[in-house]
């Protein structure tokens, strides 16, 4: 099973889920795929064993047979080409590879080079495989990144956890896809109700079957939350408390599921609550 | 010669606009037939890439000089890899700035005077 662990609203504590999870089912993969910044490690503490270099493909020009059509600069949708009447100039940061422009080209002079984006680290912590994706510092896109760490989704394992960044946009959704079950992790507050609302949005349109965790349960409008999760046919699979305890432990660096028994218990309920969504 | 200004309107009247990749429109006031054509910015929306697809549309319209208020990062690089020397003119009419330049009383940007993103900000 291909588990996402998402949110809409930063903050809400998919990270706590996801790592927690892991530690709970034991043998299971985990990739980190907030490759902006990504902190799983943080609570796993892996040994990184390999690292692959990622990039993205970026057009360069062969002005000898170079016509200045101008084509190029017409379909690039992020406008990284400009031709003038005897220059063109590429812009590689605002590229974001997508390959479109060289087969435009009449002349064929245009050929691709890589240009580094980031990384793509493996490695164990204990019985958990371990992934991340860290993308370079001022990189606008992250999304081939994410592509790159999510190969490693393939191999024998009966359970993938991927946690993935907040928001709604390109990266959200290129880690989400392909899952078989979307967990959505929010807080009973307007901002987390709102965010949530726009994921559930992404993920119907997606077909993804989903289910909440209600982090820092308690909190404030709780009822809101839950009337919204009845209309949108959402389970709630657990609530876990405003709890100081778990905030201590977490900014440590540690996993709730370790330091306290009964939320050790409170995990193992909802891993049985997701495989029966299987 | 054919000289471009950012413009927040459509005629020689309006107020200059302080931003390049972003501005409402470019003028381009071609100074041997004494025509005016006003070419709406598509970038002035743009998330990115807005000082790159500016200077691509001034120069598919032949522009040879360029009259804005500020440069981002990516804008100053593509009009002075291209050749297009860029006049700073503060603010005022469409008519003034090509007025000051003429007289010679522009300065040229030689580089960016903002940084990247800067002409998405309000007010």
């Amino acid at each position: 099973m291909i588990l996402a662990v998402a949110s809409g609203k930063g903050g809400t504590g998919k990270t706590l889920v996801a790592t927690n999870l892991a530690r709970v089912l034991g043998k299971v993969r985990l990739l980190d795929c907030d490759v902006e910044e990504p902190n799983a490690h943080i609570f796993l503490n892996p040994e990184i064993t390999q690292k692959i270099e990622v990039g993205i493909p970026v057009p360069r020009i062969d002005e000898s047979s170079c016509t200045y059509c101008g084509r190029c600069a017409e379909v690039c949708a992020y406008h990284a080409i400009v031709v003038a009447r005897h220059k063109v100039l590429i812009f590689p940061e605002l590229c974001h590879g997508c390959g479109g422009c060289a087969p435009e080209c009449p002349v064929e002079a245009i050929s691709e080079v890589e240009r580094p984006i980031g990384v793509v680290e493996l490695g164990k912590a204990a019985e958990i495989e371990f992934g991340h994706g860290v993308l370079n510092v001022g990189e606008l896109s992250g999304v081939r990144l994410i592509k790159e760490l999510k190969k490693q989704m393939k191999g024998g394992l009966e359970m993938v956890i991927l946690d993935a960044p907040p928001g709604a946009s390109c990266p959200t959704v290129e880690s989400v896809r392909n899952a078989d079950y979307c967990l959505l992790v929010t807080e009973p507050t307007p901002f987390g109700l709102y965010d949530l609302s726009l994921a559930v949005k992404f993920l119907r349109e997606m077909r993804m079957p989903r289910g909440v965790v209600i982090n820092r349960a308690g909190l404030g409008n709780d009822d809101k939350l839950k009337d919204f999760c009845r209309g949108e046919d959402l389970p709630v699979l657990a609530e876990i408390p405003f709890d100081r305890k778990i905030a201590e432990i977490y900014s440590r660096g540690g996993l709730i599921v370790e330091q306290i028994p009964e939320y050790r218990i409170v995990f193992q309920d909802l891993a049985k609550r997701i495989l029966e969504h299987k | 010669m054919k000289i471009a200004v950012t413009s927040t309107g459509k005629d020689f009247q309006s107020q200059t606009d302080p931003r390049f990749g972003r501005c409402a429109n470019f003028i381009i006031y071609d100074t041997e037939t004494g025509i005016l054509k006003v070419y709406p910015n598509s970038a002035a929306e743009a998330a990115g890439g807005a000082g790159s697809q500016a200077t691509q549309a001034v120069a598919d319209a032949g522009a040879e000089v360029v009259i804005t208020g500020n440069l981002g990062p990516n804008a100053a690089r593509a009009l002075q890899e291209i050749r297009i020397p860029v006049y700073r003119f503060g603010s005022g009419t469409v008519t003034e700035a090509i007025e000051k330049f003429r007289a010679g009383k522009l300065e040229l940007i030689q580089g960016p005077t903002v940084a990247s993103h800067h002409g998405t900000k309000k007010g």
